[in-house]
């Protein structure tokens, strides 16, 4: 498959020149490159969700290290893998179970929800999470009867031969099953906006205040949508230096009909007794529902905090991460290029090193990341409904699995 | 493709290749540049494939085409051809997707233009092109540039090359760049951004630039500057390798190439520049840009080219508190604990960069500093300002400041690298010896140039204290090394004037005194052809005098003007020097409370004065006193005509003269104001504003504009003699145009504010 491996080093090659920016792009691209890569490969016969994990694992290593501070591409790696172990305890689950529980499954019938043909384990289990039933390892047996009954309806319930026959295509099945969870897991991620604006009626009030910092797509569906539906609001816009989004961000919002107003990052203490809800977009989500995010966020959320203003954070599902804040990939950030700063060649004086002791006297950094612990953090938005920054930990434990915290094949194999 | 779609970074490399979809886009890359600058090194290893900052340059600058959106590159390699061509093949970059890299390769080119006419034959580039060289660090997109050559070509056929130039301050005491390069003068059309003038070995002592005239007579206004870096980054047109080949004498890109078509009217070929702003270019040129290079890239200029970036096959590295990279191991397990091998009580200052399997001893302080992979540091070691690249072993004691150190170099314990030193591959350096400031060791010896007595010396003495003494940087002396004391290598010797220059391009900074040294001599120089430009004072602060003009009597007029000619007749007498001339009227004029105007008359009026009182016979004789007197005392006068008010009091007094006391003059007046005129004195804007001024006066009056009235038509149209254009207040620069057609700028060298000011006919 040497067309799949120049995919892979392809994607490698443009994370590491940084050539693919927003974690909901890298997302997206990483959950596409791993389908692909599912796709293509070819597995043995016995231990097929093993052979499946340590694939996705090689790949996913490499494009975790490529760009270690896009928490996303770890993210996606992660939930491939949760899609895979969940596929294959279902499947297994299914060649034992389904001896026993056939009957069983016919009784279930009055939920239509489970008795759809296509409709795979993942797929009941995110329905499952929908109706935040916290998936236990208890709930994913109970679930297991009623997805076993879905190839069993597929092969028109033939009963003796069949169960034999069956065992045998699940296994054929479980790699399109994984394929099928993924289709499913881009569409999320896809389509987290269009989820997280829903919700905006339901926090945006009228005449309310609401300020944001720097540009996200996922705040402006969210305002946008508010407006929509009719809600008459202000937004306060701080410019976001040194990229100043916000300029472009504010004119976006005008130009769609929002009472805008800008005012610079230092601005923000200044005004925020007018402001009634401080809403944001995040680069990534910790598991302590600590946030990263871009850099001075933490000024904001302070400032909010101090005049009691409800922070919220606006987050798709893809961006919550499985590790803590402590953890030496997460506390790397990303230093940009000072020359959005401050202009090189005015000061290009300053940066002589021909004289004086030789070295430079002026330096510039340009991180691009804050941290916002979750103390500071009133609420966060995904997909899936208004979470307090204390039940991540939960969310968390729904989309991934503890063996995949650290991505690394074992050396020795 | 999964990875083509969306993602902003590749969508916009992607647009720009669909852009130019004609044809690929094309870059030749000059994987030599033929200059002997990195001599030694570069006898054994190609430059391009110098590490800088733990990387090759030539990746540096393949990274940067490729993500520049180029789709094939034509390597040239030439030098040591057969190391680029192994380093490449061994690299990922010879089966790239979307990007292809090919090498040409050649064993007599002698220069870029041999380069060039070279691959003109092999008829490979088609399109537009980039040209560069293997030395380039830069993160510039080249869409925007590459869209106005290709626009301008439309428009223009003749437009064939579009330079890239950054502002970069030259320092104004040693007038070089940051990059160590000489100060660069250009002049380009603000409009078109056409370049007009370049020159980058202006003979700064001499103060003066010479531009042709025939620039101004066809636009609006040109800026001059000095502030501009050239980043040796072209976009060309194809006519340029046909250019090449048919100027079979063009070798050097600048000197020649550049120069040549800027200067040639005949073919009119016209080349433009591109200024970038936020993106960095830059190329490695000498050791001097080679550090200056590699602290821009530690500070992360180059984003993302930078060492914490996977941007090549460089090992992971992890960027830490205080512009501090180290790389982490990840391959081999040998230090578990930490990455490097960093001994707990090594300390490690700003700015440092540390490669994978390097260990540090105890105590040992590295700062301001590269360190390459594979280095064995012992402790109590001192590192500063140093390049060391693979393989480096560094006994206990070293103390090294400014260096750069080759792979494979050994130096025993104890062994001291004074600033700018350089030391070749696998040279040894015994115990205790003291390499001195700005030397060059290698292992081969100095290719012989003229000279034959190039037998070796050896040097027979066993500690390294004598040794210094024994090893002045003696011209034409190839010195072995310490052999007694384990060391192995020769230092190279540098010619006279290589020595001179040596600071000047060495990776070490300039030293405090080597700067009081320039600076005092600059000053020497100019302290006689300054004074011009020192004594002109602010036009402010003269003008707010005037304002306090006192409406006093006659007589204290008179006083003052008795006063300033006896003063004068002292100077002449007395030789009292100028500056004391003007103290003393200075001094009157504020006694008696007069206007600057006041002065510049009665001063006038002394010199007159003076001049008609010397005896003489004729008219023709008295013209001739009186242009000897104007042109000893031009700069006395001078300072006070700061403005046109004074120059129109000249005049008037002049006439005033010519009218009462001194009727001699009358005959003359038209004749001596030429040459006030000719002298600078006299403004065509003041004699003008005289003449308008005049027009209102009774017939009487317009006696002498009657008498000037043929010269004054000359200076109206304005195509007389020589022409003075001041430029503003900007510093005090000078624009001055004569009758020849020659432009001279006139710089104040003390003074670096040149800074791009525009001039107007």
């Amino acid at each position: 498959m040497p067309d799949v491996h120049s995919l892979v080093n392809e994607f490698v090659i443009k994370l590491k020149k940084r050539q693919i920016e927003g974690s909901k792009t890298t997302a997206k691209l990483t959950a596409e490159l791993l389908r692909s890569f599912i796709s293509q490969l070819r597995l043995p016969h016995s231990n097929q969700a093993g052979a499946l994990i340590d694939a996705v694992k090689e790949v996913g290593e490499k494009l975790i290290t490529a760009k270690p501070v896009e928490l996303a591409v770890g993210n996606v790696v992660r939930r491939v893998l949760h899609i895979i172990r969940e596929e294959d305890l279902s499947i297994t689950n299914a060649a034992v179970g389904g001896l026993n529980l056939a009957s069983e499954s016919d009784d279930d019938d009055g939920n239509d929800e489970y008795d759809h043909p296509v409709l795979s384990a993942s797929a009941v289990a995110a329905a499952a999470r929908n109706a935040l039933r916290p998936p236990s390892l208890q709930t994913l047996l109970d679930d297991i009867p009623h997805a076993a009954a879905t190839p069993h309806t597929s092969s028109s319930g033939d009963d003796s031969e069949g169960k034999s026959k069956s065992a045998d295509s699940l296994r054929r099945k479980l790699k399109h099953d994984v394929i099928e969870a993924v289709n499913e897991l881009i569409q999320e991620i896809s389509t987290c906006h269009e989820q997280i604006a829903e919700q905006a009626v339901e926090h945006i009030h009228h005449n309310e205040v609401i300020l944001t910092l720097g540009s996200s797509q996922t705040v402006k569906e969210f305002l946008l949508a508010a407006k929509e539906k009719n809600r008459s609001f202000r937004v306060f816009v701080a410019e976001g230096a040194p990229r100043y989004q916000g300029h472009a961000f504010a004119k976006e919002l005008a130009s769609r009909g929002l009472q805008t107003t800008v005012i610079t990052d230092s601005a923000v203490f200044a005004m925020i007794s007018h402001v009634n809800m401080v809403i944001v977009g995040a680069h990534a989500v910790m598991a302590n529902g600590g946030v990263i995010a871009p850099v001075g966020l933490n000024m904001v959320a302070l400032a909010a905090k101090r005049h009691a203003v409800p922070f919220v954070v606006l987050s798709g599902v893809h961006k919550l991460c499985p590790l803590y804040p402590h953890n030496p990939e997460v506390l790397l950030n990303e230093l940009k290029s000072p020359s959005e700063l401050l202009d090189f060649g005015e000061f290009s004086d300053c940066l002589d090193f021909g004289s004086g002791s030789g070295s430079p006297l002026i330096h510039v950094v340009n991180p691009a990341f804050d941290y916002v612990p979750p103390d500071l953090v009133s609420l966060f938005i995904t997909d899936t409904g208004g979470h307090n920054p204390s039940y991540i930990y939960r969310l968390i434990a729904d989309f991934y699995s503890p063996d995949d915290l650290v991505v690394q094949r074992k050396s020795a194999s | 493709m999964v990875a083509k779609k969306g993602s902003r970074g590749g969508a916009a490399g992607e647009d720009a290749g669909e852009e130019l979809s004609r044809d690929p886009l094309q870059a030749i890359l000059l994987a030599d540049s033929f200059a002997t600058l990195f001599r030694p090194i570069t006898l054994e290893r190609p430059k391009v494939l110098l590490p800088l900052v733990n990387a090759p340059m030539i990746e540096y600058t393949l990274a940067w085409l490729e993500s520049a959106g180029v789709e094939e590159v034509f390597v040239f390699c030439c030098a040591h051809s057969k190391q680029v061509i192994e380093y490449l093949e061994n690299s990922n970059w010879l089966n790239q997707p979307k990007f292809s890299v090919s090498t040409i390769e050649s064993y007599n080119a002698m220069s870029a233009g041999d380069a060039l006419r070279l691959i003109y034959e092999k008829n490979v580039v088609h399109g537009d092109f980039i040209l560069v060289t293997g030395d380039t660090v830069s993160n510039m997109p080249l869409t925007q540039a590459l869209k106005e050559h290709k626009e301008r070509k439309k428009r223009d056929s003749n437009a064939v090359m579009t330079m890239i130039i950054k502002q970069s301050k030259p320092s104004p005491i040693t007038h070089q760049s940051r990059l160590g390069t000489e100060e660069l003068f250009m002049a380009i059309d603000p409009k078109t951004k056409e370049l007009l003038y370049y020159e980058d070995k202006a003979d700064t002592s001499k103060g003066t630039l010479t531009l042709d005239r025939t620039m101004l007579l066809d636009r609006s206004s040109i800026s001059l500057h000095n502030d501009k870096q050239d980043c040796y980054i072209d976009i060309c047109s194809p006519e340029v390798l046909s250019l090449f080949t048919d100027n079979f004498d063009y070798q050097h890109l600048r000197r020649h190439f550049v120069k040549g078509l800027l200067v040639d009217d005949l073919m009119g070929y016209k080349i433009f520049t591109h200024e970038i702003h936020s993106s960095y270019a830059a190329r490695v040129e000498n050791y001097r840009s080679y550090d200056t290079i590699s602290k821009d890239i530690i500070q992360r200029w180059t984003y993302p080219l930078v060492p914490d970036i996977q941007f090549l096959q460089n090992s992971l590295t992890k960027l830490e508190r205080r512009g501090t990279y180290r790389a982490s191991e990840s391959e081999s397990a040998e230090f578990h604990v930490t990455d490097v091998g960093l001994s707990r009580s090594a300390k490690m200052g700003p700015f440092t960069v540390i490669g994978s399997r390097t260990t540090i001893g105890k105590h040992s302080e590295v700062s301001n500093s590269v360190i390459g992979e594979d280095c064995v540091i012992g402790s109590n070691v001192s590192i500063d300002g140093c390049y060391i690249w693979n393989k480096v072993n560094i006994e206990d004691g070293c103390r090294l400041k400014h260096a750069i150190v080759c792979d494979g170099v050994t130096m025993k314990s104890g062994a001291v690298l004074e600033a700018g030193v350089v030391l070749s591959f696998k040279v040894i350096i015994g115990q205790n010896f003291v390499v001195p400031a700005y030397s060059k060791v290698s292992l081969l010896q100095q290719p012989v140039r003229q000279d034959s007595d190039e037998e070796l010396e050896y040097a027979d003495n066993s500690s390294g204290n004598i040794e210094i003494t024994s090893v002045p940087n003696t011209t034409d002396v190839l010195e072995e090394l310490n052999t007694e004391v384990g060391g192995a290598g020769f230092i190279w010797s540098v010619g006279e004037k290589g020595l001179e220059e040596e600071w000047r391009h060495s990776v070490a900074p300039i030293s405090a005194d080597r700067l009081l040294e320039i600076i005092k001599s600059a000053t020497d120089e100019l302290d006689t052809s300054n004074e011009e430009s020192n004594i002109l004072p602010p036009s402010g602060e003269l003008g707010i005098d005037s304002d306090n003009e006192s409406d006093d009597g006659r007589d204290d007029h008179a006083h003052f003007e008795k006063e300033v000619e006896a003063t004068f007749l002292r100077a002449i007498h007395e030789n009292v020097e100028e500056d004391h001339i003007i103290i003393e009227v200075n001094s009157l004029r504020l006694s008696y409370n007069m206007a600057s105007t006041d002065c510049a008359g009665a001063l006038f009026y002394a010199m007159m004065k003076y001049a008609v009182d010397t005896p003489h016979d004729s008219a023709g004789e008295l013209l001739k006193i009186t242009n000897g007197v104007i042109g000893k005392w031009e700069k006395l006068l001078k300072y006070y005509l700061p403005s046109l008010d004074e120059e129109i009091e000249v005049i008037l007094k002049f006439e005033e003269m010519c009218l009462e006391s001194t009727k001699e003059y009358a005959n003359l007046f038209s004749q001596i104001l030429h040459l006030l005129y000719d002298k600078d004195i006299l403004q065509e804007d003041g004699i003008l504003r005289w003449e308008s001024e005049k027009e209102q006066a009774d017939e009487s009056d317009k006696v002498f504009v009657k008498k000037a009235e043929k010269f004054l038509q000359v200076v109206a149209q304005g195509g007389i003699g020589r022409r003075r254009l001041r430029v503003g207040r900007v510093g005090n620069a000078f624009l001055l145009v004569d009758s020849l057609g020659a432009m001279e700028i006139e710089l104040d060298l003390l003074n670096e504010d040149l800074i791009g000011f525009s001039c107007f006919p």
